[in-house]
């Protein structure tokens, strides 16, 4: 039987170098938690906050810039506020649900180029009484046609360069029978399809409604 | 480097430099738009302001997105007759202003007044002889502004910023309008 005696003498130390203190984290930690502090302390030691922040602020302002340009030339997305134009937004029987009460629609720009609108086109236009607000009504007459004004017995020929625009809801709806015809370049973009709720997401049409203006 | 990798190298490029065009033509469209832009005025309705053959101007959109213009202001307006056109003109009056205007200054010395509606502006050009403003179309919606006019830039001899409306409009401005209709 052999038996292994200890030897005195100098013994083979472990550390035998000294080491970065975030090597013996992981000697002795070995888990996610110093895999998150060491990707943290490369991140810092490689770009630093300054030039995150930077970039973070570049970003921001080029797809601000893209964004704004986006919503200015091609289409926006806009909620419809009143009941001017029930049924086609905001139907009376709509279920309440707090924020997303109203409808979305979207709004194409594409139309400003030329400003070629017709009958029965959805239209958003800056109030002429206060240019800050904006309504959507509907086109029921263009330039060269006769309205006749509701409760009088005078007929009213639109003159050049205007429109005749109409809520859906007659009853509701502040429109051009209070302010007379709107000039067309007051127009900000016609509406083309709904985009919420759901359940009404589709394209709108452009239906002539009975009422209103008789068209010569 | 393998075909596919260097295809993939150009296409790359392709879509970052495309993606630098789009950035570029998105800030020209919002610094025009939202900031300052230039026009080119030309016409016989703001003589002496501006010359007949044309002239290059900067306009800001800054002053009138948060209703800071004034009478007494040039400023360019798209016309309620044609929404296609844009046209320059002297704001003579604001909402609530009211306003003595000469009818037909050619034919007539018969002046009207009236006051200024809620939300419109009331625009004249200066030479009145040879106009087509509000004294034809009516007080003009305030969201028909595009922008006001605030330095010229050509040509070099006419640098400089925009005038007051001239109080006496020269009768020699009428022969120009007389020779130019024979």
């Amino acid at each position: 039987m052999s038996r292994t005696k200890a030897i005195p003498g100098p013994q083979p130390s472990t550390n035998t170098a000294p080491r970065p203190s975030h090597d013996r984290l992981l000697r002795r930690e070995p888990n996610g938690y110093c895999f998150i502090v060491t990707l943290i302390c490369q991140f810092d030691t490689n770009m630093g906050t300054p030039n995150f922040l930077w970039n973070v602020c570049k970003s921001s302002f080029t797809f601000g810039l893209i964004g704004l340009t986006i919503s200015d030339r091609i289409a926006s997305i806009v909620p419809v506020r009143g009941f001017s134009m029930s049924p086609t937004f905001n139907p009376y029987n709509s279920r309440p649900l707090g924020l997303f009460n109203d409808d979305h629609v979207l709004v194409e720009k594409h139309c400003l180029k030329d400003y070629k609108f017709s009958h029965g086109d959805v239209v958003v236009f800056c109030s002429p009484s206060c240019y800050k607000e904006k309504h959507i009504k509907r086109i029921t007459a263009m330039p060269g046609d006769w309205i006749s004004v509701p409760y009088s017995y005078d007929a009213v020929k639109i003159p050049e360069g205007h429109c005749w625009v109409e809520g859906d809801n007659p009853t509701n709806s502040l429109d051009s029978r209070s302010f007379g015809p709107i000039p067309l370049g007051l127009i900000r973009g016609r509406v083309t399809h709904i985009l919420w709720p759901p359940q009404r997401v589709g394209k709108i049409d452009r239906k002539q409604l009975p009422g209103g203006g008789l068209g010569f | 480097m393998s075909r596919f990798q260097q295809w993939a190298f150009i296409v790359k490029e392709a879509l970052d430099k495309s993606f630098l065009v789009a950035k570029f033509f998105c800030a020209v469209h919002v610094t025009s738009t939202y900031l300052c832009s230039t026009a080119l005025v030309y016409g016989p309705s703001m003589l002496p302001t501006f010359n007949l053959s044309g002239e290059i101007v900067l306009l800001e959109s800054i002053s009138t997105r948060y209703g800071k213009v004034d009478s007494g202001d040039v400023v360019i307006v798209r016309s309620p007759e044609n929404p296609r056109k844009v046209i320059t003109k002297r704001i003579i009056g604001m909402e609530g202003d009211s306003i003595t205007y000469v009818v037909d200054p050619i034919n007539s010395d018969r002046t009207e007044t009236l006051v200024v509606p809620k939300g419109h502006i009331w625009v004249e050009g200066d030479n009145i002889y040879s106009s087509n403003d509000s004294r034809n179309f009516g007080p003009v919606p305030y969201g028909l502004l595009q922008g006001k006019v605030f330095w010229k830039i050509w040509p070099a001899g006419a640098f400089g910023s925009i005038g007051r409306r001239p109080q006496t409009v020269d009768p020699a401005l009428k022969v120009v309008e007389e020779l130019k209709n024979s």
